[in-house]
């Protein structure tokens, strides 16, 4: 017995998601390369594109909900789906954080430049890394990669913490700088958050894979 | 028969109310004692035809136990087992230890008239005797010599209240009860099962004649059975084991592949068998 239009339908959710992954990862990319190049047209593109991944994001949700109430699943589809349903989420707050670089940096272009942007660059890299890697463990169901990119969250958090501490120097310094020095802080909070969400997806997929929850403990993450 | 009726009502009522956590009703009470029936390696053939290997496994007393698997996996077989339903078969060999309450139902010595009175049975197809639904219902009585008209009314009201389907026919109880509907029938057979006081019920697929509605009754009275019986309920619905059972035995070709919580199974099975018999990717 298969279930050719199930597998189908879970195989169409995967692509959705998936595509919805490479939405918000290169939104992630454009909204910091709009702020590092100063190009406005970049960051007013992305915050105009945050529709499509909202409607992408119901579409996915009724899949998911049309699965559940249609196919009944059970073990590894309904794990598979109710994750599905948070990873959506996830994926859909990490536009929004690209949205809110990019309203950031277009504070930020006129303005002549506090410092060379260089923890900033970092920590998109990572943190685009862990959306790619998380999403790519999604597929393979590879909870050793989901493993690695938990790790990770620890770096982008460090270098949020170094962006913090440098500019609280510029800004004792300058009170002219604190306008331009907050908006570079908020932005390595929204890709600190990004990191977050990555993270939240690379936990997901150790359930579908495992079936194990390793929300909440930090010990269980390294697998056994 | 009244006084063993609150014998076997379950432990101190005041514990489960001071559950403050909204947890399902099975998960609420701690387990009742030790499992009601225990089989150990139990093996079965007829004739040639090896139909259960090594099956172990334990059925918590005052619990629902779903047994799953493929139509000709055992599970209807080893059913029988409990009450010594195979006996009626030719040819048939049983070994390994099958035993209730401690008692080795396959022994010479043992009384399969008191077995099948402590383990009641319903049927896939309701089969109430051409009787009024009183008679259905203390038929079992009779047999014992019961005559007393006090006590098989109270036996009668207590036993169709229990199958929640007193008041649906207490003003019709000399009426046939042939004359009920799928649901009600097979609800008069659980009455019927009851009113014996038995402590186990086996179910082998007691709803797959019924529709939605009357196999959600069946379903619901499942669940306020389980409080005073032990029920083993063979299914080939999976969503009606995941809805009624505490436990699940899954079997595939004889052999008992896994046995866990109903949660578990249904949710994070050990097996790649059950995973792939529950999200119907068999073959």
């Amino acid at each position: 017995m298969e279930r050719h239009h199930f597998e189908a339908d879970l195989q169409a959710l995967r692509n959705q998601l998936l595509t919805m992954g490479g939405l918000v990862e290169e939104r992630v990319h454009r909204a910091v390369q709009a702020l590092v190049h100063r190009r406005e047209e970049d960051a007013a593109r992305v915050i105009a594109g945050d529709a499509e991944i909202n409607e992408l994001q119901m579409a996915i949700d009724e899949r998911c909900l049309r699965l559940l109430a249609t196919q009944t699943p059970l073990a590894s589809d309904l794990r598979l789906i109710t994750s599905s349903m948070k990873i959506n989420a996830d994926l859909e707050r990490i536009g929004d954080q690209a949205v809110n670089i990019a309203e950031s940096a277009l504070t930020l272009i006129p303005q002549p430049p506090l410092k060379p942007l260089i923890d900033i660059p970092r920590m998109a890299v990572l943190a685009e890394k862990m959306i790619r890697d998380a999403l790519d463990a999604f597929v393979r169901k590879d909870a050793a990669l989901a493993r690695d990119v938990l790790r990770r969250d620890d770096e982008v958090d460090d270098l949020k913490d170094q962006v913090f501490r440098e500019l609280l120097t510029y800004m004792m310094a300058d009170p002219g700088t604190i306008q331009r020095a907050l908006s570079v802080i908020l932005i390595s909070r929204n890709l600190e958050r990004i990191g977050d969400h990555a993270t939240n997806i690379a936990e997901d997929v150790i359930f579908i894979a495992e079936a194990k929850d390793v929300r909440h403990h930090a010990e269980d993450r390294s697998g056994r | 028969m009244a006084e063993q009726q609150s014998s076997t009502t379950p432990g101190d009522p005041g514990l489960r109310i001071h559950t403050e956590l909204p947890t399902r009703p099975a998960e609420a009470a701690a387990p009742a004692g030790p499992p009601d029936i225990v089989c150990s390696s139990v093996n079965l053939a007829y004739g040639d035809n090896h139909v259960l290997h090594d099956i172990s496994l334990e059925i918590a007393t005052r619990r629902a136990t779903a047994f799953i698997g493929p139509s000709g996996c055992g599970k209807s077989t080893l059913l029988r087992c409990f009450n010594r339903m195979n006996d009626l078969i030719d040819a048939v060999r049983i070994w390994g230890g099958i035993r209730v309450k401690g008692l080795d139902i396959n022994a010479h010595t043992t009384d399969v008239i008191e077995v099948r009175r402590r383990i009641g049975m319903v049927f896939q197809k309701s089969n109430p005797f051409p009787k009024s639904i009183y008679e259905n219902v203390v038929y079992g009585l009779r047999i014992a010599g019961v005559n007393d008209r006090a006590t098989l009314d109270e036996a009668a009201e207590r036993s169709l209240r229990g199958a929640a389907l007193w008041d649906e026919v207490k003003d019709r109880l000399q009426e046939s009860g042939l004359g009920l509907s799928g649901g009600q029938m097979q609800r008069l057979c659980i009455a019927r099962a009851i009113a014996v006081e038995p402590e186990i019920i086996l179910m082998d697929e007691p709803c797959s004649a019924l529709d939605p509605i009357a196999t959600l009754k069946i379903e619901e009275l499942i669940y306020e059975l389980k409080e005073r019986y032990t029920i083993v309920i063979v299914t080939h619905n999976l969503q009606q084991a995941a809805r009624v059972s505490d436990s699940t035995a899954f079997f595939w070709l004889g052999k008992l592949v896994e046995f866990a919580s109903t949660a578990d199974v249904f949710t994070a099975p050990r097996e790649k068998l059950t995973e792939d018999y529950i999200t119907g990717r068999f073959g």
